[in-house]
C-alpha cells in the first residue's frame, strides 16, 4: 500500500518542512485546482508522468505556464524524437500509487517509484511557493522550492532543476543534455558509480546522479578487478533463487512451457486429423517450437552458475 | 590537403553513387543497395550453395536460416577456415559492436544471432569487442557515458545466448594495452595516412583520435592480442562475422597481416537490415518507428508493423487479388525472410502473397507473432543478465574449455 496523504503530511512535519495546506473538492486538472488556490500567489504546478520505449518512467514537474515540448524533451533525454509519451493509467497506480490527476513529486516517497526519474522546472526556484498535491487530489500544499528540496533529500533524491523550455540542438556532436536523468539499466541493480558524468550544460544547478553508490570505487582500469568495482550494495538477484539459478524453478518453468504447449496441441481437430499418430505429431511440434526457448533458458542457467562460481573464486581471498 | 580532397572526390565519382563504409551507407539515388556491385568493388566472394552445404556436412547441423536465405552472402577466405577445420584445426570468432545507444533493434541482433550459431556448431571461442572509444570519438559522448552504454549493450549481447565458457567480451577503454597495444602499433606502422584517408574518407579536419582508431578494430583478428586466451597459439585462424559495411577495416587488416607475420582473418559478411519503411528508408536509432526494438511489447510490435511496415500489396483487395503483391519492396516478407525459420512456410507465404491469394494483413500478422516470440525470448534472457554476469563475461580469465 502506498503512502497516504496523512502519512506524507506527518513526515513533512517531522522533517520540519514549512508548508501550507488547502483542502478543496477533488480536482483532476490544473484549471480546476486554480479555482481553489489560484489566488493564493505562488505557482501552480503541472505534473506529467511519462514513460519511454524501455519502460523507464519520469515525473516532469513544471510551473503551469511553462511550455513543455515532449518532442524536445525526448531528444534532450537522448531518447530520439518520439521516445517519450504519457505513461498509461495503470502505471499511475502501480508505480506512483496515486490516483488519476494526482501526479506529484511527493509520490517518489513510495518504494515502488524508486526508479522513476524526476525533472523539476527551474521556474519553481523563483517562486515564493509552489502548489503540489500531497498524494491526494482533495488537497494542495504550498511550499518553497528549498523545502521541496529538503523533502527530496530526505528520500535520497537529488533535487535538480532544469530549464524545461530550453531547446538546445541535439545532434551528432551535441549529446543530449538531459541524458543523465534517464534511469540506469537493470531495475534490480544499484546504479554504477561511473554514472556521475559531468553534464555538458554549465547552467545546471547540480549534477543529478544515482542516489545509491556514494563511495564510488572509480573505474578500474584492468578488468581483473572488474568484479569488485561497483558492488557497494550487493543487491544481486544472483543470490536470490530465480528460474536461472535454482534447479527446481528451472525445471518447473520447462515443465510449465511444455505442458502448456502440449495442451494447446491436443485439440479436437488435431485428434481427428491424426488419430493414433497424434502423439508423434505433437512430440515433433513440441521439439520444433520449444527448442529455441529451452536452449536460451539452459544457456542462461549455465551462465548464471558459472558467474556464481567465478564471483566466489574472485572473492576467495577477501 | 587539396590534393587528397580531390583524390577522394574522384574516388567518389568512380564509386558509382553508392556509399558503403563503417560510418555511412547510402544507396544510389535513394534506391536499393546493389550487393553484386559491392562484392565486385570490395573484391570479396559470394557465399554460394557449395559452401553452405559444406558447412552442413562439417558441422552435422542444418545451416542457419541466415545462410539459407542469403542474409550472410559474402565472404573472404571462409573456405580456408573450413579447410583447416576439416583437418582438425580450430579457429576463433571475432565480432563487435559500437555502443552508440541503448536502444537496440532487431537488426542489431542479426550478427550476434549468427555468431552464436557459429559458436555452437563449430564449438569455438569468441571475442566480442565493444568499441566504446570509437563512439566516444565519433558521437562525442563522454568517456563515462560510452562505457556505460558498452555495459548496457553487453547485456543485450549476452542475452543472445553466448556460452560464457568460451566467450570473452571486452571494451576498448578497459582492455587496450599490453599485447593488444603492441599489435596495434605493429598494424599502425603498416598503414600510411594516405591509405587510411583513402579507405575511410578521413580529411585534414578530422581529429587524430579518429585517424588512429582503425588499428583498434583490426587487432582482435590476431590471437596474440589475447595472451590470456591464445598464448602459444599463434597459428590460430580468425573468422569475423560482420555486416558488409565493416569490410574496409578488415581489408586494411588483411593487407597488414602478412607483413607482420600473421594469418589474414577470414570474413563472413551480411546484407543490411532494412528499415520498416522500406529499403530506401533510413533506419535511425532516433526514429523509434523505423525499427522494432528489443524492448517493444507484442502490442507495440503489432502496431508498428501494421502502421509502418512498407507494404508491397495493392491498394485495394480486388486489385490485390488480381495483381498480387510486389515482393521486391514488401518489408514484411523481407523481415520474414530473416526470421521465419520454416522454409516451407515462407515459400508458401511468398507464393500465395505474390499471387494475390494472401492479403497483407495476414502476412503482417504472421510477422508480428514471429517477432514477438523473438523479442520476448530476448527480454526474458536479458532479465537474467545481472551485472555479475557481465563482469564474468568481461573478466580477463582463461577459458580452458573453449575448444571442447
Amino acid at each position: 500500500m502506498g503512502f497516504t496523504k496523512e502519512e506524507l503530511l506527518a513526515r513533512l512535519k517531522e522533517l520540519q518542512i514549512d508548508f501550507s495546506q488547502y483542502e478543496h473538492p477533488t480536482v483532476l486538472t490544473v484549471e480546476e485546482q486554480a479555482k481553489y488556490v489560484g489566488d493564493k500567489g505562488g505557482g501552480l504546478s503541472k505534473n506529467l508522468f511519462l514513460k519511454d520505449k524501455k519502460s523507464r518512467f519520469y515525473i516532469v514537474s513544471a510551473l503551469a505556464d511553462t511550455k513543455v515540448d515532449m518532442k524536445v524533451l525526448s531528444q534532450r533525454l537522448g531518447l530520439g524524437k518520439g521516445g517519450i509519451r504519457m505513461a498509461p493509467e495503470e502505471a499511475l497506480g502501480e508505480i506512483l500509487q496515486v490516483p488519476l490527476g494526482c501526479v506529484t513529486p511527493f509520490a517518489l516517497v513510495n518504494e515502488s517509484a524508486r526508479h522513476v526519474a524526476l525533472l523539476l522546472d527551474k521556474g519553481f526556484q523563483s517562486q515564493e511557493h509552489c502548489f503540489f498535491h500531497p498524494l491526494s487530489n482533495d488537497m494542495s500544499i504550498a511550499l518553497n522550492a528549498c523545502d521541496l528540496d529538503k523533502f527530496l533529500k530526505s528520500i535520497e533524491r537529488d533535487p535538480s532543476y532544469v530549464d524545461l523550455e530550453a531547446n538546445p540542438t541535439v545532434g551528432k556532436d551535441q549529446p543530449p543534455d538531459l541524458a543523465a536523468f534517464v534511469p540506469s539499466g537493470s531495475s534490480i541493480q544499484p546504479d554504477q558509480p561511473d554514472k556521475a558524468a559531468p553534464l555538458q550544460d554549465p547552467t545546471k544547478n547540480s549534477v543529478p546522479v544515482n542516489k545509491k553508490s556514494v563511495a564510488a570505487t572509480g573505474k578500474v582500469a584492468k578488468p581483473q578487478a572488474s568484479t569488485q568495482n561497483s558492488k557497494e550494495k550487493p543487491v544481486n538477484p544472483v543470490h536470490q533463487p530465480s528460474v536461472f539459478s535454482d534447479a527446481g524453478f528451472f525445471v518447473e518453468e520447462i515443465l510449465n512451457k511444455t505442458s502448456a504447449l502440449l495442451l494447446s496441441e491436443i485439440t479436437e481437430g488435431a485428434v481427428k486429423e491424426n488419430g493414433v499418430n497424434l502423439g508423434t505429431v505433437v512430440a515433433e511440434n513440441i521439439r520444433k517450437r520449444l527448442n529455441s526457448d529451452l536452449q536460451s533458458m539452459a544457456t542462461m542457467f549455465k551462465n548464471t552458475a558459472y558467474t556464481q562460481g567465478f564471483h566466489a573464486g574472485a572473492h576467495r581471498n577477501l | 590537403m587539396e590534393g587528397e580532397k580531390r583524390e577522394n572526390q574522384n574516388q567518389a565519382a568512380e564509386e558509382e553513387d553508392q556509399i558503403v563504409n563503417p560510418w555511412e551507407v547510402a544507396a544510389k539515388d535513394g534506391g536499393k543497395i546493389d550487393y553484386d556491385k559491392l562484392i565486385d568493388k570490395f573484391g570479396c566472394q559470394r557465399l554460394d550453395q557449395t559452401l553452405i552445404d559444406r558447412v552442413h556436412r562439417l558441422t552435422g547441423r542444418p545451416p542457419h536460416v541466415f545462410l539459407r536465405r542469403g542474409v550472410f552472402f559474402a565472404h573472404r577466405d571462409f573456405n580456408e577456415i573450413l579447410d583447416a577445420y576439416e583437418k582438425g584445426k580450430k579457429f576463433y570468432l571475432y565480432t563487435g559492436r559500437g555502443p552508440s545507444s541503448e536502444a537496440l533493434h532487431i537488426g542489431h541482433l542479426v550478427p550476434f544471432m549468427f555468431t552464436k550459431y557459429l559458436q555452437d556448431v563449430f564449438r569455438v571461442p569468441l571475442v566480442i569487442q565493444l568499441t566504446d572509444d570509437e563512439k566516444c570519438m565519433w558521437k562525442n559522448l563522454t568517456v563515462e557515458e560510452s562505457q556505460r552504454l558498452a555495459r548496457e549493450n553487453a547485456k543485450d549481447i549476452i542475452a543472445c545466448g553466448f556460452d560464457i565458457t568460451r566467450t570473452f567480451i571486452f571494451s576498448d577503454f578497459d582492455y587496450v594495452g599490453g599485447a593488444f597495444y603492441k599489435n596495434m602499433v605493429k598494424v599502425a606502422k603498416c598503414v600510411t595516412l594516405n591509405k587510411v584517408q583513402g579507405i575511410f574518407g578521413f580529411s585534414g579536419e578530422d581529429h587524430i583520435g579518429k585517424i588512429s582508431f582503425p588499428p583498434v578494430q583490426a587487432v582482435p583478428s590476431f590471437p596474440s592480442s589475447f595472451p590470456h586466451l591464445f598464448s602459444g597459439k599463434d597459428d590460430l585462424r580468425c573468422l569475423i562475422p560482420c555486416a558488409i559495411d565493416q569490410d574496409p577495416y578488415f581489408r586494411m587488416t588483411r593487407d597488414a597481416a602478412p607483413r607482420i607475420g600473421y594469418h589474414k582473418p577470414s570474413l563472413i559478411e551480411s546484407t543490411f537490415f532494412p528499415a520498416l519503411q522500406g529499403e530506401t528508408g533510413k533506419m535511425s536509432a532516433s526514429d523509434p518507428n523505423s525499427a522494432i526494438y528489443v524492448t517493444d511489447s507484442a502490442k507495440v510490435i503489432k502496431s508498428k508493423i501494421n502502421k509502418y511496415a512498407f507494404s508491397g500489396g495493392q491498394d485495394s483487395v480486388e486489385k490485390h487479388r488480381q495483381l498480387g503483391a510486389n515482393l521486391e519492396v514488401d518489408i514484411s516478407v523481407k523481415y520474414l525472410n530473416f526470421f521465419l525459420e520454416d522454409d516451407v512456410e515462407l515459400e508458401h507465404i511468398k507464393t500465395e502473397y505474390a499471387a494475390g491469394r494472401m492479403l497483407t494483413g495476414e502476412v503482417k500478422g504472421r510477422l508480428g507473432s514471429v517477432l514477438s516470440e523473438i523479442v520476448e525470448r530476448h527480454r526474458a534472457a536479458r532479465a537474467s543478465v545481472t551485472d555479475e554476469v557481465v563482469d564474468a563475461f568481461m573478466a580477463v580469465r582463461p577459458l580452458p574449455n573453449m575448444f571442447d
